[in-house]
């Protein structure tokens, strides 16, 4: 088993609602749910979809073939009638589409009368159509009824049941109506974790001790912002939306300098007013933790898109020479350990640390069978209490051999915490002499860099040991590529190399990866950009040249049967 | 108690006769007069002459980016609550590059004491036109006179409504350091406007032409009447008032933040158990 359905219609029509509550029903069921969304920059009109695929095999990735179409508006035929497979069918009311369709793959369900008459509102069409989908897969009604009345809890009996009614019709329409309906899902039990790759950062953040948050609204990272909010009471985290970024990113480092772990999350554009304040960060030795969504750019771009345009970005953003840390996850469980370690390895090194996902992820739903939270990591590296207080001498930016300068508490002790963001002395205050700024420079930069590379981990390489084939990529590709190998392993020896540690460089010392690529045939390095930005890093970094690139640049996400087809025609180039 | 000997720091690189010489004086002895300990309080300070103070004093410190403090002590406060907290900037750091940050800061109403030195030019890169510069200024990147109104920073923070505002004058310490002390004491977002000449740069708003202009506003003055206020915050040119301007007594944003109303978020430890049940709500 492995569907795929999609929703399409404008914005406000309720695609996500609907999207939404089937990937539940879905992952609570058991079954391994991939979800993926393609909006217009609108609060109304326009077309979106909500893309569903359901397997009882573990998913990552979006196919090209839909098997049930619900079209809620004329575009959502005419745009993906051509992506349905053979046994394919189109859902879809007569009566918002003004218009009939007889052909046998079209199934016109009365989704607004069917809600009036059993829900007393066409307002629960939606939840009609959630109910038909369920039908046609003939799976179950129990579980959709607990999500119904989990979500209208609030609202009392007469809407739950309503909702249920209509849920109800919308279910029996398509088992007495759909007599093309060939499809099977095969039971499963024990309900799976279903999370997008934002939810996955913000759960990340709060699972670290993240106790401030600082941001300026910005798609597609707000959704951090909005989680966090959520948790504010339960976790005991402060959310301010700042008046800009600049704003952001500094309230952050005061926050940080005050003693608790802050974050901060952007765009591109956004990052850009940040930049400054990432320099801050690098001279002041602030820990910092800050999530870019990447989307299409320059300036704002495809808003609502996805790309992975900032890497190169990120790495150079900040005037002056200071370390960093750069991870770029492709799952959200990567995301949500990624997020752990970025804000361990900003206190433990007082550095920024950045997280780099994009649009994709973010919205990218994923079922899990859960995470092992025996895997995060909490040390509290700063100095404070009777600790800091008993001590008898401190410095802020004193001399060690490590670099790293214990990180006070201004206010636990009587010793004064001074920083600067002009070059400094031990003490932090400013000074102009070349001799403490070589040492500066030597403790701030050059001794912590080998310890922050000790640090990070090799690429995961997949599949056959002995390739001809290697694909290679960072990021949110990782999904498409894993089940790229997968596909194509039948025919060929191919590999993958992904990267979610990109900076510093994984070192070849735990895993040689160069040597793979070295042997291999043809290397392709896959990127949703246009300039193969990761490519250049690794070229820079290793000095190694793929065989080929494949970039898409068009603000959406690699497909699987689009990706499998552009790789086979380069293996024909061989 | 604390002592002058307490808040001894680095030597000051500013010109002799530098307003900001008495500012940090007055300062040193506003803190002792209060009795504060150099650990108690932290001093955020952006770029500009004004801004290497808290080097020249001892205390806590964050001495950030142009026009970037109230953002840093916003965040400083929202973290430790308990921490006292000051803003020291320039003209041209608080009301030019981060005008948007004092903008917001009042409205805000974040507890922190914003003291600008306001020598109504820019002294750190040489004499170039400041928000706060008189209108015809000539300057050498300013040839044929500023152009612009000059901005006055007390109007626009009676406008916003800011809950406290008052203005000082380098030239006369004793007064300086009562409104000091009154802006410190005040439970809200403070702004103390100085007036400070710039002996090099600044030959228009001499020591002299201040001391022909300024006045300590009459004890009769009620900051709590805002149309007054704004009348007297208009005040320029031949007669400039000196004092506490206007007074609004609101909540501060700490405490309206639930989060820490019993103890700030530093002191809060982080508790890991919760997690597990959180996960639990994506099943």
């Amino acid at each position: 088993m492995d569907y795929s359905i999609k929703i399409g219609g404008e914005a406000g029509q309720g695609i996500q609602t609907i999207g939404s509550t089937l990937a539940q029903v879905f992952s609570k069921s058991g079954y391994h749910v991939f979800t993926h969304q393609d909006y217009e920059s609108r609060v109304r009109g326009g077309h979106n979809f909500f893309q569903i695929r359901v397997s009882n095999n573990p998913i990552m990735a979006s196919r090209d073939r839909i098997d049930i179409l619900i079209a809620l508006d004329k575009e959502s035929v005419s745009l993906h009638e051509k992506e349905l497979s053979e046994s394919g069918l189109i859902i879809y009311d007569s009566s918002f589409l003004k218009q009939k369709h007889e052909q046998k793959h079209f199934l016109d369900i009365p989704f607004s009368n069917l809600a009036v008459e059993h829900g007393g509102n066409k307002i629960m069409a939606n939840i009609v159509a959630v109910g038909a989908v369920l039908g046609m897969l003939g799976m179950k009604l129990d579980i959709l009824q607990g999500i119904i009345k989990d979500t209208f809890k609030k609202k009392g009996e007469d809407v739950i049941n309503a909702n249920i009614n209509s849920a109800v019709a919308g279910y029996n329409f398509a088992l007495a109506e759909c007599k093309r309906c060939s499809f099977t899902a095969t039971p499963l039990a024990n309900s799976k974790m279903l999370i997008s790759g934002i939810e996955a950062i913000a759960l990340g953040a709060i699972s670290s001790g993240c106790k401030s948050y600082f941001a300026y609204p910005m798609t597609p990272s707000t959704g951090i912002m909005n989680y966090l909010a959520s948790k504010e009471k339960e976790y005991g985290i402060i959310v301010e939306q700042a008046e800009d970024e600049i704003a952001a990113i500094n309230m952050a480092l005061g926050a940080s300098f005050a003693g608790v772990r802050a974050m901060t999350g952007t765009s591109g554009g956004g990052f850009a007013l940040m930049v400054e304040g990432i320099s801050l960060a690098g001279i002041t030795e602030t820990p910092v933790v800050v999530a870019l969504g990447q989307r299409p750019g320059p300036a704002t771009g495809l808003p609502t898109r996805t790309e992975q345009g900032e890497l190169l970005f990120v790495l150079h953003a900040g005037h002056g020479e200071f370390p960093r840390v750069i991870f770029t996850p492709g799952t959200p469980e990567q995301a949500f350990f990624l997020t752990n370690k970025a804000f361990d390895l900003a206190e433990k090194y007082q550095i920024p640390v950045f997280i780099i996902f994009d649009q994709y992820l973010a919205d990218t739903q994923w079922t899990f069978n859960g995470f092992d939270l025996r895997k995060l990591t909490y040390t509290d590296y700063r100095l404070r209490g009777d600790k800091f207080k008993n001590l008898a001498e401190y410095k802020r930016h004193v001399f060690t051999d490590s670099g790293v300068s214990p990180l006070g508490i201004p206010g636990d002790s009587k010793h004064p915490v001074v920083t600067d963001s002009d070059e400094h002395s031990e003490e932090g205050h400013i000074i102009e002499d070349a001799e403490t700024r070589i040492k500066m420079v030597e403790k701030r930069l050059l001794k912590k860099l080998p310890l922050i590379k000790q640090e990070i981990e090799p690429p995961f390489f997949y599949g056959n040991n002995k390739p001809e084939i290697v694909l290679a990529g960072f990021g949110s590709t990782y999904g498409v590529m894993k089940e790229a190998v997968d596909l194509l392993s039948l025919n060929m020896n191919i590999a993958m190399l992904h990267f979610t540690e990109v900076y510093p460089f994984p070192p070849m010392e735990k895993f040689d990866y160069l040597k793979i690529l070295k042997d291999t045939k043809l290397t392709l390095c896959i990127e949703n950009n246009a300039t193969g930005q990761f490519e250049r890093l690794f070229k820079a970094e290793t000095g190694y040249t793929f065989t080929a690139r494949i970039n898409r640049y068009d603000g959406r996400p690699f497909l699987l049967e689009e990706l499998t087809g552009v790789i086979n025609v380069h293996i024909g180039r061989l | 108690m604390s002592t002058l000997e307490d808040y001894k720091g680095q030597t000051p690189a500013w010109c002799p006769g530098c307003g900001n010489f008495s500012i940090l004086k007055t300062f040193k002895e506003a803190l002792v007069e209060l009795n504060l300990e150099p650990h108690q309080f932290t001093i955020v300070s952006g770029i500009g002459q004004g801004c290497k103070l808290p080097h020249y004093l001892k205390c806590n410190t964050f001495n950030g980016l142009h026009g970037r403090t109230l953002p840093v002590a916003t965040g400083i406060r929202l973290a430790n609550h308990e921490m006292l907290v000051f803003a020291v900037a320039g003209d041209g750091d608080c009301y030019g590059e981060g005008g948007n940050h004092f903008l917001h800061a009042m409205r805000r109403n974040i507890n922190v004491k914003l003291f600008v030195h306001n020598n109504q030019i820019y002294g750190l890169t040489k004499g170039q036109a400041s928000p706060t510069s008189m209108e015809g200024m000539i300057t050498k990147n300013q040839p044929f006179g500023v152009f612009s109104e000059q901005l006055n920073p007390l109007a626009l923070a009676v406008a916003m409504d800011c809950s406290f505002v008052a203005r000082g004058f380098a030239g006369d310490t004793g007064y300086l350091k009562e409104l000091m002390k009154a802006a410190t004491l005040h439970r809200g977002f403070s702004l103390l406007d100085i007036l400070q000449p710039c002996v090099t740069f600044n030959k228009i708003n001499t020591y002299e032409w201040y001391k022909q202009r300024v006045y300590n506003i009459e004890p009769e003055h009620n900051p709590e009447d805002r149309i007054h206020a704004f009348k007297r915050a208009l005040e320029w040119g031949d007669r400039i008032p000196v004092g506490i301007i206007y007074r609004k007594f609101r909540p501060i944003l700490e405490e309206r933040i639930p989060v820490i109303k019993d103890s700030p978020l530093v002191r809060q430890a982080f508790d890991m158990s919760r997690i597990e049940n959180t996960l639990k709500e994506f099943y």
